[in-house]
């Protein structure tokens, strides 16, 4: 695995060396499966991050095809949990001893006849499936009322389901559901070109179109050993963050929807828009895609008039940011909601603004550099309070973070090319990442002997903050739940994929 | 502390007066990619190969191959206007690819005489000028849902149009329908419909919901709503043009034309 350094394990071995590398201060990022020879082995990888500007580690072991088992790692990695119930239900891998044995990604009376990600399944055979009854953890006591919110929600929303345990106001337990959106994305990478996956990674997670596209690309280009121009790096940087400015505008508007602040929704919404229209004079594309490509961009962009726009948007944001941090009945709403501690936010695997709220200060622009981010300083915001209004500090101050690196990147880009040659694409495999507008993004691509893709892993941002929101939903109550959402800033689709 | 009204007030009107006066209201933004049949030569396929959904594909075609293009499984994705060695397909603004009839967003060289507008016409005895729509995520990548959520910013400002979203299927005349429909939403996707009061109209909301787009198919996915519902309304495009999406919804009240017919935009 380009990208990381690479340990092979034998799968007793797994456990200790997970344990040795937290240890040592690493923390486990994911875990996958996937098939190097169809019908003989399947291999699990787990993939870790040590300190500031050290290479990942990559653990990887492989087991026989016939009744593949793994000693779970959830009781002491919790959130690995997800990753392990993921792989058990796409990549037929049993984990033993795992501490929540339910359907996670494949609802139940969902029955493909083998492992939907084994390469012997038919890419476009749908699996059998009848509605069946949700398995969920029992919650029992006198006057605890139960109420199942979803998938189809109020508004335009992405479709999930949550089941609340309630008394009164008071939410007991919420449990949620997700995965309606599940599409087996990862599914219709293999066998593509990897000049086509691109199209794909692009539609994973609509509104963080270039955070995966780029992921995607910079692992192409790792599993290549490719070095993309000068030029392209800047101009990726600029994309990035543009990504990020429409993305933290929105989340302002729909904040502001939840804490009925209606002309605060209004005008965050209208920025929005303004930033969207700028990306579409800027690229064609509103959400920033059909521009990257693995060796750099599709064509150049003409930068010229981009700081003209964003200097004129910039007193406006600086001005709404402003006033909404001087809004008491707004700010009653998050001080002190939706509460996540360090250590639970680190355990159960936080990533992006969400972790930083929580005391965690890492961001892989600056932790492990790409595009130009290493020609570029930068601020990572920092708080300690993990509550809702924490987590939208920092988000305000990534906007002005984000206005400052664009002018900086827009006025340092080199001349030239940009884009490479990809060559070798033959049987390589490689680690790419990026900071996304919420959080960590990796992806891991291997290409068989054909040069085409044999299976892409993608690690969105939002499958590890919904794991860790509800956590901090329970024992709060009804009114806030709406707010404590808005406030993880989390989409559906990444989750699902 | 501020006084939103006042801020309000200030910040003056930002709403568009599309589709009043102005043209579509988003420069620079590409739509669909156009085609002049009379440049393609030698079958080359170089657009063929880089059609990640299929929606090019060649045909026989009184014994000749001959490319056949289906707007409604286009995502967009430019890459054929940079395969094409002949400039056989160009990048163009074209964006309003609201349809009443699926098969409009196919290609063909003569067009059809025009579609019959009787069905269309009961809906203005409906619904006048005002429409109560129920959006359903039928397994979206948010790209619509995003787009979705800016009509109702202040500069498309659906309300104005006299078009409201819903939260209940009781009071909804229209299914909005986004995403190829996973296996997980055909039950809910169903039980919404059900629940809506006759008439009630269905619109598919994207390549996703038309044809299943870039990720139709496979284990998970279907081919788009009309493997399930009827359809009413088609809109391709991925994700369509904010101002497309309002084109489809007046297309349905009657209260604006089809600009495609036969895969042919009306300039
Ligand atoms: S723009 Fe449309 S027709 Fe062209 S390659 Fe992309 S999906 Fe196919
Ligand atoms: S049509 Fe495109 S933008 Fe809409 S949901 Fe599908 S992939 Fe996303």
């Amino acid at each position: 695995m380009k990208g990381a350094i690479e340990r092979v394990l034998r799968p007793e071995e797994i456990p200790q060396a997970c344990f040795d590398l937290m240890k040592a201060g690493a923390r486990l990022q994911m875990a996958y499966a996937w098939f190097p020879a169809p019908g003989q082995s399947v291999e699990v990888a787990y993939l870790a991050a040590t300190a500031s500007h050290e290479p990942f580690l990559f653990l990887r072991c492989s087991l026989p095809a016939d009744s593949p088992h793994l000693q779970s790692l959830a009781p002491q990695v919790p959130l690995l949990g997800w990753y392990e119930r993921e792989i058990q239900e796409l990549c037929g891998v049993t984990f033993d001893g795992h501490p929540e044995p339910r359907p996670l990604v494949l609802h139940e009376g969902a029955h493909p006849t083998m492992p939907p990600l084994d390469p012997r399944y038919q890419p476009d055979e749908m699996m059998p499936f009848t509605s069946g009854p949700w398995d969920r953890p029992p919650v029992e006591g006198d006057d605890v009322q139960t109420l199942p919110f979803g998938p189809v929600r109020a508004d335009v929303l992405e479709s999930a389901q949550i089941f609340f345990y309630y008394i009164g106001e008071a939410i007991l337990h919420c449990h949620p559901r997700l995965f309606f959106k599940h599409r087996g994305m990862e599914k219709r990478f293999e066998g593509t070109l990897p000049s086509l996956g691109v199209v794909l990674a692009e539609r994973i997670s609509g509104v963080d179109s270039i955070a995966h596209s780029l992921a995607y690309c910079q692992a192409i280009e790792a599993a290549c050993a490719c070095e993309i121009p000068e030029r392209a790096r800047y101009l990726r940087t600029v994309l990035a963050e543009l990504e990020r400015l429409y993305n933290h505008l929105h989340y302002f508007g729909h904040l502001c929807h939840t804490t009925t602040l209606k002309v605060g929704e209004a005008q965050g919404k209208l920025l929005a828009e303004q930033s969207k229209q700028i990306n579409g004079m800027l690229t064609g594309s509103r959400f920033l895609r059909g521009i990257l490509k693995p060796g750099g961009l599709r064509r150049d962009l003409d930068l010229s008039t981009l700081p003209e726009k964003l200097k004129r948007l910039q007193p406006e944001i600086t001005t709404y940011l402003k006033s909404l941090e001087e809004t008491n009945s707004h700010l009653d709403r998050l001080i002190t909601t939706g509460h996540l501690p360090l250590q639970m936010a680190y355990d159960q695997g936080a990533t992006g603004p969400v972790k930083r709220a929580s005391g965690i200060q890492r961001d892989l622009r600056c932790d492990h550099p790409y595009a130009a981010y290493d020609r570029l300083t930068m601020n990572i915001p920092v708080r300690t309070e993990g509550d809702a209004h924490a987590r939208v500090q920092i988000r305000m101050e990534e906007i002005h973070e984000s206005l400052s690196l664009i002018a900086r990147a827009v006025k340092d880009v080199p001349e030239g090319p940009v884009s490479s040659e990809i060559s070798n694409v033959s049987g390589g495999e490689g680690l790419g990442w990026c900071e996304g507008a919420r959080g960590s993004t990796y992806y891991c691509v291997h290409l068989d002997n054909a040069g085409r893709l044999a299976r892409v892993k993608i690690k969105s941002p939002s499958f590890s903050n919904w794991r860790v929101f509800p956590l901090t939903v329970h024992d709060t109550n009804m009114m806030d739940y709406a707010i404590n959402e808005a406030s993880f800033g989390l989409t559906m689709a990444g989750c699902d994929r | 502390m501020p006084v939103w009204t006042l801020y309000g007030i200030r910040r003056g009107i930002a709403t568009t007066s599309w589709p009043g006066k102005d043209g579509p209201t988003q420069p620079g933004v590409l739509g669909l990619p156009r085609y002049h049949a009379d440049r393609c030569r030698d079958n080359c396929r170089g657009c063929v190969d880089v059609c990640l959904p299929g929606a090019l594909s060649f045909e026989s075609c009184e014994a000749e191959e001959r490319l056949a293009l289906d707007y409604g499984k286009c995502i967009g994705c430019q890459l054929c206007t940079e395969a094409c060695p002949n400039d056989a397909l160009t990048k163009s603004n074209d964006w309003a690819f609201g349809v009443r009839n699926r098969d409009d967003l196919i290609w063909t060289e003569a067009l059809q005489s025009p579609p019959a507008e009787e069905v269309t016409r009961k809906i203005q005895k409906y619904f006048g000028r005002s429409l109560h729509v129920r959006h359903v995520d039928a397994g979206s990548c948010n790209g619509c849902e995003s787009e979705l959520q800016a009509l109702n910013n202040p500069y498309y400002n659906l309300h104005r149009l006299g078009i409201f979203f819903t939260p209940s299927p009781r009071f909804a005349d229209l299914l909005l329908v986004t995403g190829p429909v996973t296996y997980a939403m055909q039950g809910p996707l169903r039980e919404t419909y059900n629940a809506m009061p006759e008439p009630r109209w269905v619109m598919a909301m994207g390549t996703c919901a038309v044809s299943g787009g870039a990720s139709g198919g496979g284990y998970s996915c279907g081919h788009g709503v009309e493997e399930f519902l009827p359809v009413d309304i088609y809109v391709p495009g991925c994700p369509p043009n904010p101002a497309a999406m309002i084109h489809a919804l007046l297309l349905l009240l009657n209260r604006a034309s089809q600009h495609v017919q036969g895969g042919q935009v009306a300039h």
